[in-house]
């Protein structure tokens, strides 16, 4: 298990980064904590590797009262000790294990696509976006796009970014005020991939009532986005039933560890632990 | 092609030519002669490769050594003092009978190591959590949460 | 007086170089050898039509390319087949290199060697095998259906089949029996493969210098590995060596030899002339070591009002993969071991073990008996069901009492020997368990349950094992074993013998195991047996040692040796402590010297005057040195026992499974170490969480083992593992110096029956087949309550 040979390149500024990534067809490495075991095995040979770890300025992270930008480079762990958005720390000591957190990144986790994985569900139910560069050739210069979440997983292990971009931040904004949030995973060993998992924002309403958003990981080829609207007071919301919402808008598969059926239940039952308690947050944020 | 890079281990800069597919596992164990850092799984599952990069412990099966150029690098030959007496976390492995075949213990070294620079006084159910990416095929790791809290005890003495 | 040691909690010989990166495992070695690397079979059946390696020629650092068609005639061979039996109507055995056909995915087609690993998979991925694919065998049914063929001479894919009967003491057979009885059940159980899955994979190094031929491998037998290697490549015995160095884990896989590279790798390197080495990676643990477990039992029971078992029938399925190269040791255990502590009226058992195209099966610590106690113990479980009785009631009506000791079950056991129980004590043990887990005071409640399991476990088998020791004039004492080590710390416990036997601190003593140079006879470290095997011949040596130390002490004291002792490494009067002489002192008067040394050898030199000029210096029927060799050879195996209680509570949504309390009560004899003993039950307890919980070897329908990887094999995390709480009941063996019996594989043996047995009690509903995950209790939930 030795990872065939490829073309190494270590660009130190982002338009090295980018102008390599247009000149060749290559796979950009960040934190390699999933490239690298596909690489490993033989899973993926690219003819060239381009290793952003040198890049200055993709490592920041900046909070604003909009959310939180992470840029290419910051790790889980460090984002995670950062704390700055409740959810996606929530959502981080979900990812794997310590040891690989420190090594991974955020965004590479999103570019990565796994339906199973947790932060483009994240992303997906706040409604963040991904900035991708490219180089511009004609232009001599790097243009920037941003991706919103809703494009940006287009299927399993499968993000937007075209072959000469570069994720260089993701985008995840805050809560709304009056906002709580809450992920909800079985996996079958600590830090495995969750069989099913359900992270959910409710907001509640200057007039006490409740709105509800919800993502599902695990249960579809990307993360599986359902928005439950208005759901009336908080403390009469029928989340039983906007639970059944979520499950019925989920087409899981089944594998060698959970039946199609199994992940569908756990979904209705995560669904409505996840919607329980941000709703509960949700409540005491506002004061209700 | 090869690339010439420098790592710091356990405190020596050592300058090895490798090719750029070199994980740091291989080039810490076959370049460098350090081959206390074992490989179990080669995809990043066991733990049994952690090293301490930066003083963070991670997988050197899922690092190349180039990316590391420069870098600070401990490895369980560098926990020890520099008398040889062994670390608290390497005497509490031994007091609590930590180990058994040992191939997996120095990941646990590296990884408790951190931990308890980090927290030095886990609670079990921290100390779970910290532990939890490592495998141990032999000890069932009941002894392996005992030495970490008796390392703590022993670190807590000693400072 | 010498520090007690026998029974100490004496802290680990091995660990301080374990803990600092000095261990040397055998990756660790041969840093300038070559590297090879294999191509296996992508495929589960099918013919070799072509190999073409020439894409591969041109990879850089490339510098051998082997075939089966490029071995010679003795090297080429199908591998022995260890353990013939005559119910082994069918053995078969593997190539080293495939031979016109592959029977498994990961069999070895091509040997790679390279100047390292990368270049050797470089050349392995550009190396082209045309295959014609076969309709594979998968699965228990489909190799008994025999339509098709994992081996075209192997009608129906039965490779052995073996009936044993034991009669009830009247005379009557257990279908008999079985139709006579007030109650009988018959239902149908079910295990899934696991697999050892050490954490270091397999590995061979060899060192050829023209004439003589240095082998590492990381085994459980290294004598054996030797035997087997000078066969095959034609040496004289005493021009091979093979060390087992530091062993990263065994757990079974690792005493099946010689594996194809065990032969490959030594022919390679001399072949070449260089270093070669082969360290296993994961994948290829995956797909072409060995698994074990897969059985499929009918079972049909009759039993009276009290749930005395009056008859037993068990109909077992065994999945041997796809070759058989350790013989039915597998079923012929779980066939066996399958009475645990009971006493059945009759009994009769029928094993068919078949072919399929998968991983060989071989032993995986437990061997056989996980599956045989999860049969018995779902059958006591069953019976008290059905009578409405208490779980441990009925076990406790069929247990053998301790006055029934020596007990006889009747059959013949795997090393061919009586099934005789030496020792024991299953009431006092239940009633210790019952204690520990709080039977009498569990509060049950829906997605609640307490579960048991009883088994009694055969022990140290022989055929043999032997020690040597000797003193030196430095008042070491360094003992050597020919079995090996995979982290059970023999270093320890033998070095705890031999301090107890000699009267030597501990610190002098030294251990070293699995060295054919050092010690070339020996059989292996399986089956539970090093502690008692080898600890008693090395205590037996050591007696031979202390008794020759006592009769030149007495010489040089003057006193009569049975007035002597030793402690602290001093030989002295008993009652006279001044009246002494070291053990370095005798190791020097032990050895006629010529020529001196160092100051303390003059002693022993011919103008010392230390000898009497009357008779030879060294006299007859003597040895020069203090030092001893002995063996011991037991008449049967020693039959441990233990019983495990748990608590689990099962989450009514998630169906996810959580052990709240695990407890054992175990009996392994006189304990030498017992910090060591608990150790291994804590690990063996984790593999049973495993095997009853998380891990499996799923094969799809073409063969492939869609989960070889640490990413969908669930190994069991800290996360995953209970707290174990333990006790210890000591009924010393009779049979063996020291009194002891193995401990190495009780603890994962019941784990998977203990797990059913609690989960069944949560759910109210028959727990039949393992492991269980939260996905298929959320089914069998569907199932039994729509």
């Amino acid at each position: 298990m030795k990872p065939p040979p490829f073309e190494y390149h270590a660009p130190r500024d982002l338009g090295a980064a980018l102008r390599t990534l247009a000149e060749v067809d290559g796979k950009v490495l960040a934190g390699g904590q999933s490239l690298i075991p596909m690489l490993n095995m033989r899973l993926a040979a690219p003819a060239h590797l381009v290793d952003i770890n040198r890049v200055g300025g993709l490592g920041a992270s900046e909070v604003t009262p909009e959310g939180v930008r992470v840029g290419a480079l910051a790790r889980h762990a460090e984002v995670e000790r950062a704390a700055a958005h409740p959810l996606l720390t929530r959502a981080l000591k979900l990812v794997a294990h310590p040891v690989i957190r420190n090594r991974g990144t955020v965004v590479g986790s999103l570019v990565h696509a796994d339906p199973a994985a947790e932060l483009p569900a994240v992303l997906a139910v706040l409604g963040g976006s991904v900035r991708a560069a490219r180089w511009d050739t004609a232009g001599g210069g790097p243009v920037l796009r941003e991706v919103p979440a809703e494009e940006f997983f287009v299927g399993p292990m499968e993000s937007a970014l075209g072959p000469d971009e570069l994720a260089v931040s993701a985008f995840f904004p805050a809560l709304p005020e009056g906002s709580g949030a809450a992920f909800e995973e079985v996996s079958r060993r600590h830090g495995d991939y969750a069989l099913a998992g359900v992270c959910a924002v409710v907001t509640v309403g200057a007039d006490g009532a409740a709105r509800a958003r919800a993502a599902c990981v695990g249960v579809g080829a990307g993360p599986v986005v359902v928005d439950l609207g208005e759901l009336g007071p908080v403390r009469r919301a029928g989340w039983k039933a906007a639970a059944a919402l979520v499950r019925e808008a989920t087409d899981p598969e089944e594998d060698i560890h959970a039946t199609a059926a199994y992940r569908r239940h756990l979904v209705g039952v995560l669904a409505e632990r996840a919607l329980r308690n941000a709703a509960r947050e949700g409540a005491a944020a506002r004061g209700a | 092609m090869e690339h010439e890079i420098t790592l710091v281990v356990n405190g020596t800069a050592r300058r090895v030519r490798v090719p750029a597919r070199r994980l740091l596992s291989d080039c810490l164990r076959h370049d460098l002669g350090l081959t206390g850092t074992h490989v179990g799984c080669e995809h990043g599952v066991c733990g049994c490769c952690t090293v301490l990069l930066e003083g963070r412990p991670v997988r050197s099966c899922l690092t190349f050594a180039v990316t590391v150029d420069g870098a600070e690098i401990t490895t369980v030959e560098g926990l020890a003092g520099s008398d040889g007496r062994l670390s608290a976390v390497q005497r509490a492995f031994a007091e609590c009978h930590g180990l058994q075949c040992g191939f997996c213990t120095p990941g646990f070294l590296c990884t408790v190591t951190a931990l308890l620079a980090d927290n030095p006084v886990p609670t079990d159910d921290e100390v779970i959590e910290g532990i939890s990416g490592n495998l141990c095929r032999c000890t069932g790791y009941q002894n392996i949460v005992k030495a970490v809290h008796r390392a703590a005890e022993l670190r807590a003495e000693e400072t | 007086m010498t520090t007690k040691l026998f029974g100490e909690p004496v802290q680990r010989r091995e660990d301080p170089r374990l803990l600092t990166g000095q261990g040397r495992y055998l990756d660790d070695l041969g840093r300038e050898a070559l590297a090879a690397a294999f191509v296996r079979s992508p495929h589960a059946h099918a013919r070799i039509r072509d190999i073409d390696v020439g894409p591969a020629l041109d990879v850089e650092g490339l510098v051998a390319v082997y075939t089966w068609e490029d071995l010679p005639e003795r090297v080429g061979r199908a591998l022995p087949l260890l353990i013939p039996h005559p119910a082994l109507t069918h053995g078969r055995t593997a190539y080293p290199l495939a031979r016109e056909v592959v029977r498994h995915v990961g069999e070895p087609v091509v040997m790679v060697v390279a100047t390292d690993r990368y270049a050797a998979e470089d050349a392995c991925a550009l190396i082209e095998v045309d295959y014609e694919l076969r309709k594979p065998v998968v699965g228990l049914e489909e190799a008994v259906h025999g339509a098709q063929l994992v081996h075209e001479d192997v009608p129906g894919n039965v490779g052995a089949h073996l009936v044993q009967e034991v009669p009830a003491p009247g005379g009557h057979g257990a279908r008999e029996a079985i139709e006579a009885a007030p109650h009988t059940l018959s239902f149908r159980l079910d295990i899934e493969r696991s697999a050892s899955m050490p954490l270091e994979g397999r590995g061979v190094y060899a060192r050829w210098d023209g004439r003589d031929l240095r082998v590492y491998s990381s085994t459980q037998t290294s004598t054996s590995v030797r035997m087997a290697v000078a066969a095959a490549l034609g040496l004289p015995l005493p021009q091979v060596e093979v060390i087992a160095p530091d062993v990263g884990g065994g757990f079974g896989v690792k005493i099946v030899h010689p594996w194809p590279e065990e032969v490959l790798v030594p022919w390679a390197a001399m072949t070449l002339g260089r270093e070669v080495k082969w360290a296993e990676d994961r994948r290829e643990h995956f797909i072409s070591s060995a698994h074990e477990r897969a059985q499929v039992q009918h079972v049909r029971v009759g039993f009276d009002d009290e749930g005395r078992v009056l008859g037993l029938d068990v109909s077992i399925l065994h999945d041997h993969g796809a070759y058989t190269p350790y013989g039915i040791i597998v079923p012929i255990v779980t066939s066996t071991q399958l009475l645990g502590p009971y006493r059945v009226g009759a009994y009769r058992v029928e094993f068919t073990a078949v072919y399929t195209n998968t991983v060989q099966v071989t032993p995986y610590r437990g061997a056989g008996r996980p599956q045989g106690v999860f049969c018995m113990e779902r059958t006591m479980d069953k019976i008290a069901r059905h009578l409405g009785k208490d779980r441990t009631a009925v076990r406790e009506a069929n247990f053998i009492r301790p006055e029934e000791f020596p007990y006889d079950q009747g059959m013949i056991f795997q090393d061919g020997r009586p099934l005789i129980y030496d020792s024991g004590d299953y009431p006092e043990m239940l009633r210790m368990i019952k204690e520990l887990i709080g039977w009498d005071s569990f509060e049950r409640r829906p997605g609640r349950g307490i579960g048991i399991g009883c088994y009694v476990e055969g022990t140290g088998v022989g055929p043999y094992e032997g020690g040597h020791v000797q003193i030196t004039s430095d008042g070491r004492v360094h003992v050597s074993t020919g079995l090996t080590s995979q982290g059970q710390g023999h270093e320890t416990a033998f070095a705890q013998i031999a301090a107890a036997e000699l009267g030597v601190p501990i610190e002098r003593v030294s251990v070293v195991t699995g060295d054919t140079r050092r010690f070339a006879y020996a059989v292996g470290t399986f089956a539970s047996r090093a502690a008692v095997v080898s600890g008693n011949a090395i205590a037996l040596a050591c007696r031979k040692v202390r008794e020759k130390a006592l009769r030149i002490a007495a010489d040089a004291l003057e006193a009569d040796p049975a007035d002597l002792d030793i402690a602290d490494g001093l030989v002295h009067v008993a009652g006279t402590p001044s009246a002494s002489i070291p053990l370095s002192t005798v190791a020097v008067l032990a050895n006629p010297l010529r020529y001196a040394f160092d100051e303390e050898a003059a002693k022993a030199t011919q103008f010392s005057g230390t000898a009497s000029p009357d008779r030879p210096p060294v006299a007859e029927g003597e040895e020069p040195g203090l030092e001893g060799r002995d063996y011991y050879s037991p008449i049967r195996s020693t039959f441990a026992a233990g019983m495990h209680a748990a608590v689990v509570e099962t989450d009514p949504d998630t169906a996810e499974i959580k052990v709240v309390r695990y407890a054992v009560v175990h009996d392994c004899g006189r304990l030498i170490n017992p910090m060591i003993v608990e150790g291994q039950i804590h690990g063996g307890v984790a593999q049973g969480i495993g095997g009853a919980l998380y891990e499996r070897m799923v094969y799809d329908q073409h063969g492939q083992l869609v989960n070889a990887s640490f990413m969908d094999f669930l190994m069991p995390y800290a996360t995953e593992v209970p707290h174990v709480e333990t006790d210890h009941l000591e009924t010393p063996s009779p049979l063996n110096p020291l009194g002891i019996k193995g401990a190495g594989e009780a603890g994962v043996i019941p784990v998977s029956a203990v797990i059913a047995s609690a989960v069944e009690d949560a759910e109210g509903f028959a727990v039949d087949r393992m492991p269980i995950s939260p996905s298929e209790l959320f089914e069998a939930r569907r199932r039994n309550r729509g």
